[in-house]
């Protein structure tokens, strides 16, 4: 039988304000425990949630982003359940009236086309604290800076048909909460979280199967094999005579495998209601306005316009857009040197593997946009070739300079003298007298040979079309 | 009665009260009767009515996105019944 795979993705992304969704207490990353924890926090009697409005602004740049509706009156609800690492007993969340509802995001499929992926809705709530089970008599330890830390869980429809357009749409997904400069998207950090439900049917059929939901994928690639992993695992089930259980399942990256953590009837009735504590969410037209007049260039936009302005292929612009400090990169070199296709060359090509070399962050790399587009002139004017210019790049990247001095300094400017030029040529030729017959008796092939040789003889430095036009004629008057 | 002792039992178990079988049983009357007395409201027309979320007619304040809590880690640990490392203590608790 052929089956179908449905996929619907829960995106966690903890949005990057300074102070905690309901308190002053602040949000950073990595503090010693509980440093970063109020009363709030902590679920002390007699405290109350104030909202953060930077929250607020972010869900509702998210949503226009979305394209999807920013409800004018939002609700925060309590979600109840009891663990440690949540003092409360519980969490508060948006239920029955999400900040943002009915939107969407379009993802590019590997054949090149346009998919659009429906989000049913985008809703905020506070994260928990960490527990840490590791270390202790008989005993847990409780971590609390994380909790009341502001998250928007973002929540797709079941569009979703592989785990490469799960993929495909976590990618977008991250690309766009940096862009909006809402979210870190630090998934090691655990900023950017996602779960996923998964089930498959057979092909044709209408109504969807039973559906797992998987927990624990905090990388593209886990998230790739999770999801593989779990399809085959239901595909086996039900041609084995099974039927899949709707579960919870956490993926097991060191195994690669998922594992059941609760099934249905044990899985909690959340019991949610309205916060007492806390008055509806109003946010107005202007207010909505306000953000929208904020919104930077999406991702989608700048790809489009990188194709019409600097006539790149549809992938280069794909690829220069994945993140906004590469795309602004990107058209800091083309300011500098205004040669839009090799700077789309040489900043996907040398400049990046150079990135992934050495381990650095585009911020910090020691080549910036201004000495990219130098390097990149001189190839426009011909003072160096492509060739000579990786040379440069790799002195410029060492801390030797700037090209202009990298090249005074080696010696490396490229002769363009056709007296220079011709002196060796006709030195290549007589040294080798063999290939000179053996050209004239009409081993054309030979003729690379002789380039290979002045190349060679000009330690490359050689304007390349000049040799060949020059050998040319060189070669037929010998 | 439209509450039975098993549900009032499913509650209180999500709830973590304790409960025995007697009580159970006072709980569902108890329940039941408030929620029959609830019931009269889905007689009432509310066409047009919005649904309420909070009691009071007004919209939530927002307070500006800055850091205004001091680190007070010690004051607030010294009333924990168990701190080690920083970390609050509790009986273990696995998954």
């Amino acid at each position: 039988m052929e089956w179908e795979t449905v996929i619907g993705l829960e995106i966690h992304a903890q949005l990057n304000t300074v102070s905690k969704i309901f308190s002053g207490a602040p949000t950073a990353y990595g503090a010693e425990p509980n440093r970063q924890a109020c009363p709030v926090d902590l679920g002390m009697p007699g405290v109350l949630p104030v909202l953060n409005r930077g929250v607020v602004e972010r869900a509702v740049m998210l949503g226009l982003a979305l394209d999807a509706e920013v409800a004018g009156r939002s609700v925060f609800a309590r979600k109840n359940y009891f663990y440690p690492d949540l003092p409360k007993g519980y969490q508060i969340s948006q239920f029955e009236l999400p900040i943002v509802a009915d939107g969407h995001l379009d993802i590019e499929l590997e054949d090149g086309t346009t998919k659009r992926i429906g989000v049913t809705r985008a809703h905020l709530e506070e994260d928990a604290g960490k527990s840490l089970h590791e270390g202790f008599e008989a005993m847990t330890g409780i971590d609390l800076n994380r909790a009341g830390t502001p998250l928007v869980e973002i929540v797709s429809e079941p569009d979703l048909r592989s785990a490469k357009e799960a993929v495909a749409y976590m990618k977008k997904l991250h690309s766009l909460v940096r862009y909006l400069d809402i979210c870190d998207g630090n998934m090691q950090e655990g900023s950017f979280r996602c779960d996923a439900n998964v089930s498959i049917r057979p092909k044709g059929q209408a109504e969807f199967g039973t559906r797992a939901e998987l927990k624990n994928l905090n990388s593209f690639r886990f998230v790739e094999r999770a999801i593989n992993f779990e399809i085959e695992r239901q595909i086996d089930v039900i041609e084995g005579g099974g039927r899949v259980v709707q579960e919870t399942r956490l993926y097991d990256p060191d195994r690669d495998e998922t594992r059941s953590m609760r099934t249905k009837e044990e899985a909690n009735d959340y019991r949610y209601f309205p916060d007492p504590d806390l008055l509806p969410v109003e946010v107005d037209q202007g207010f909505i306005e306000e953000i929208r007049g904020r919104l930077p260039e999406l991702p989608d936009a700048k790809r489009e316009r990188f194709v019409c302005e600097y006539e790149l292929p549809e992938y280069d612009a794909g690829v220069l857009t994945a993140t906004r400090e590469m795309g602004d990169f990107y058209e800091a070199v083309v300011r500098g040197c205004n040669a839009p296709k090799l700077a789309a060359n040489w900043v996907m090509g040398e400049f990046s593997a150079a990135l992934n070399r050495s381990e650095v962050e585009l911020a910090e790399a020691p080549v910036d946009a201004g000495a990219l587009a130098g390097l990149l002139a001189r190839i426009q004017d011909e003072t160096i070739s492509g060739k000579i210019a990786k040379e440069v790049f790799e002195a410029m990247w060492n801390g030797e300079g700037d090209a202009d001095s990298v090249i005074e300094a080696k010696g490396l400017k490229q002769i363009t003298d056709t007296g220079a030029i011709d002196a060796i040529i006709d030195e290549v030729i007589a040294n080798n007298p063999k290939q000179l017959e053996q050209y004239k008796g009409g081993k054309d092939k030979l003729f690379g040979f002789f380039v290979g040789q002045v190349m060679k003889a000009t330690q490359g430095k050689a304007n390349p079309a000049q040799v060949n036009e020059r050998l040319k004629e060189r070669l037929d008057q010998a | 009665m439209s509450v039975d002792t098993e549900h009032v039992q499913r509650i209180a178990e999500l709830s973590r009260l304790a409960m025995d079988a007697d009580q159970a049983r006072e709980f569902a009357t108890g329940l039941s009767d408030i929620f029959d007395f609830v019931e009269q409201l889905d007689g009432a027309d509310i066409e047009g009515v919005e649904p309420m979320a909070h009691p009071m007619d007004a919209a939530q304040r927002m307070r500006p996105d800055a850091v205004t809590e001091p680190d007070r880690r010690e004051d607030y640990q010294a009333i924990a019944p168990a701190v080690e490392a920083g970390l609050y203590l509790v009986p273990r608790v696995i998954e």
